[in-house]
């Protein structure tokens, strides 16, 4: 084990894959000798040359395009997304291309296409390059969306996204790349997708999360510990599949659901989680579930604006605090602190 | 225009009849069931009177090529080596179909025979015929890819973005775009910049041809030599084939933005009944040929809705059979 930054994890990561099969490529904007506007490239144009990590014009379309028509051809390529904001200039070949075509076809071919990009707010850059937009591809069938919290996860996940078949959104957020923590060495370290992680066990309530928005829970766990109140975090790292079962495991001990995501509050993936958890343990809720997500309005610009805008460690707890009163059984006190 | 036919052998020359007439035939009995109510869904997009486009252009390719194709697309399929049955199996929805009924007419492609599939988004297929250009050419397999589309598709903005990222890569790609002069209703003279739409490949500094889409032999001729440049490594070619599709855009397309006399003159021009008088008076073929030859196809043809009809369909509880490799 070693401490790396998400950054250094996520480059690892496509290094060691590139290395171990020649069919990995990357493509984007920037992503060669300039190593990706967020350095999450940096050194693998230098090793692997222009065959293999190639620099693509700004033009959205053709970078999605150009990794889907690899992925037809034999190739398994990383294609970068340089904002995930600008899916929206090549959403046609992402929802009607990329996550169609296996099963428009009947299943004669595979897509390994992995698209890298980066959501999230945080750094003052405004309504275009801020949102997270992970809900949308998360409604998708034929696509997985991969978004990790932690180098470790990053590092695991990145490397069983482009061994999977299947095209796979991988979204990192653009606040964590700097993030430290023990990233496994061994080339064959592999987090499965579609498999959660309890990030903190506890047993009054449940936070569900994912990405950043996993570092703000577990701060929050902490200042609702020193509260007497002891919350279990779980970081979904796959949306899609979502493992569900964790959960509902989770929320069957709590009997609490929290769910936080820094994506906009309506049809966000807090919506999902507390759908399945109606449909699926209703009779387990002590109260009602609590979706945290950011104000429904674009990402402004002035600081003090944007902080407002997103969820905070302050912002959960609060949220958690102030619902103490919504508990249905009085008599259970583990929320009356 | 070229002039190239006398270069080519009398069976090739049948073939090319022969692939076009297939088409034809397809064409009208698919037209036919989905008149009669046999098929449901969308009505199909029929390729009658362009037929010497994708066989004129795919007969200058080799098998391991790849094409990508449109919502037009049931010639693409057959001329780059589509088998009926499988064919017609689709369009009826039945298991044995291309996409096992998962796809229908707008996205038959049978991937072993090097099509990538067939696209209902218009210009939607340039971007991805990038990617397998880019694929070629990290493999050093000489291969080529040939993207068709129609003259609408030359007004997306996918459309720009591969035609120049295409050209500033040196991909080995033929553009063809199949201009049958309507965008469903919008005639392309109303709407597109330049009257002729190979003029656009002066933007992207690449060669544009225009060719007459009504003679395969031509057709052939001038995709054969985009077809070596690419090869060779020369890059990319935007062909513009004229061409003309005699019905509408769909079934319920009546065509009142056309006249009768329009289409007259246009079927005056039939790439099928032309190529036919032509082989025949150059004696490259007789009547009693012929005949057999038609026959045989309208065999085929009848082989392939036999085969469809007495299909299974689909098994309902696998609807979501495909989505993932896992499922």
């Amino acid at each position: 084990m070693a401490e790396k930054t998400y950054r250094e994890a996520i480059i690892e990561a496509m290094a060691e894959e590139m290395r171990r099969d020649e069919r990995v490529v990357l493509i984007g904007e920037d992503v060669g000798r300039f190593g990706g506007a967020m350095g999450a490239s940096k050194g693998l144009f230098q090793e692997f040359g222009s065959d293999r990590v190639i620099d693509t014009p700004i033009s959205e379309a053709a970078i999605i395009g150009s990794g889907l028509g690899m992925a037809l051809t034999g190739q398994r390529p990383i294609a970068e997304l340089m904002f995930i904001d600008f899916s929206g200039v090549c959403m046609d070949q992402i929802l009607n291309q990329v996550a169609k075509v296996r099963y428009m076809l009947g299943g004669q071919v595979k897509v390994p296409l992995v698209i890298r990009t980066q959501a999230g707010a945080g750094k003052g850059y405004a309504a275009q390059h801020s949102q997270s937009l992970e809900a949308w591809f998360t409604h998708v069938p034929g696509l997985k969306v991969v978004m990790p919290a932690t180098p470790r996860d990053a590092k695991g996940l990145l490397k069983s996204a482009i061994r999977d078949d299947n095209p796979v959104m991988f979204i990192e957020h653009k606040l964590l790349y700097n993030t430290k923590g023990e990233v496994p060495e061994d080339p064959d370290f592999l987090i499965p997708l579609g498999v959660a992680e309890v990030k903190r066990e506890g047993s009054d309530l449940t936070i569900v999360s994912h990405s950043r928005q996993v570092l703000n829970c577990l701060e929050a766990a902490g200042e609702l510990s020193r509260q007497g109140i002891e919350a279990e975090v779980i970081d979904l790292r796959t949306l899609r599949p979502m493992d569900f079962e964790a959960v509902k495991a989770s929320v069957e001990k709590t009997g609490r659901l929290v769910s936080v995501e820094e994506g906009y509050p309506q049809c966000g993936i807090g919506a999902e989680v507390v759908a399945r958890v109606a449909e699926h343990c209703m009779d387990s809720l002590d109260m009602p579930p609590i979706r945290i997500a950011s104000k429904d309005s674009p990402i402004p610009f002035a600081r003090i604006l944007e902080q407002e805008t997103l969820p905070s460690p302050r912002r959960i707890v609060e949220r958690i605090l102030a619902a103490r009163k919504w508990t249905r059984h009085s008599q259970d006190s583990r929320l009356a602190v | 225009m070229t002039e190239a036919s006398s270069s080519l052998d009398p069976q090739t020359r049948i073939s090319l009849y022969r692939q076009m007439l297939r088409i034809r035939k397809f064409e009208e009995k698919t037209h036919e069931l989905y008149k009669a109510g046999r098929l449901t869904g969308m009505s199909p997009h029929l390729c009658i009177g362009e037929e010497a486009s994708a066989v004129g252009v795919i007969s200058a390719l080799n098998p391991d090529d790849y094409i990508l194709s449109t919502h037009r697309g049931h010639g693409h399929c057959l001329a780059k080596g589509a088998e009926m049955g499988k064919m017609y199996a689709e369009l009826f929805g039945k298991e044995t179909g291309y996409c096992h009924g998962r796809g229908g007419s707008m996205h038959i492609a049978d991937v072993a025979k090097g099509n990538l599939g067939a696209n209902g988004i218009v210009g939607a297929g340039c971007p991805i015929a990038l990617g397998a250009g880019l694929s070629i050419q990290k493999r050093h397999t000489k291969q080529v890819v040939v993207c068709f589309f129609g003259d609408a598709a030359t007004n997306q903005g996918t459309f720009h973005e591969a035609m120049n990222m295409s050209k500033a890569f040196r991909l080995p790609i033929v553009w063809v775009c199949e201009n049958n002069l309507y965008g469903l209703s919008t005639p392309i003279e109303n709407v597109a910049a330049t009257p002729t739409l190979s003029d656009r490949a002066r933007g992207y500094n690449m060669p544009g041809v225009t060719v007459d889409g009504m003679d395969v032999e031509a057709v052939r001729a001038a995709a054969q030599e985009a077809v070596v440049r690419a090869r060779a490594g020369e890059g990319p070619t935007l062909l513009e084939v004229k061409t003309y599709r005699y019905f509408g855009h769909g079934a319920s397309d009546h065509r009142p933005y056309r006249t009768r006399e329009e289409e007259q003159d246009w079927w005056k021009r039939c790439p099928v009944a032309n190529f036919r008088r032509k082989l025949l008076s150059e004696g490259v073929t007789t009547e009693a040929d012929l005949a057999e030859l038609e026959q045989k196809i309208d065999a085929e043809v009848a082989a392939g809705i036999a085969f469809a009809e007495s299909s299974p369909d689909p098994e309902p509880e696998k609807s979501t059979l495909y989505v993932y490799t896992e499922d």
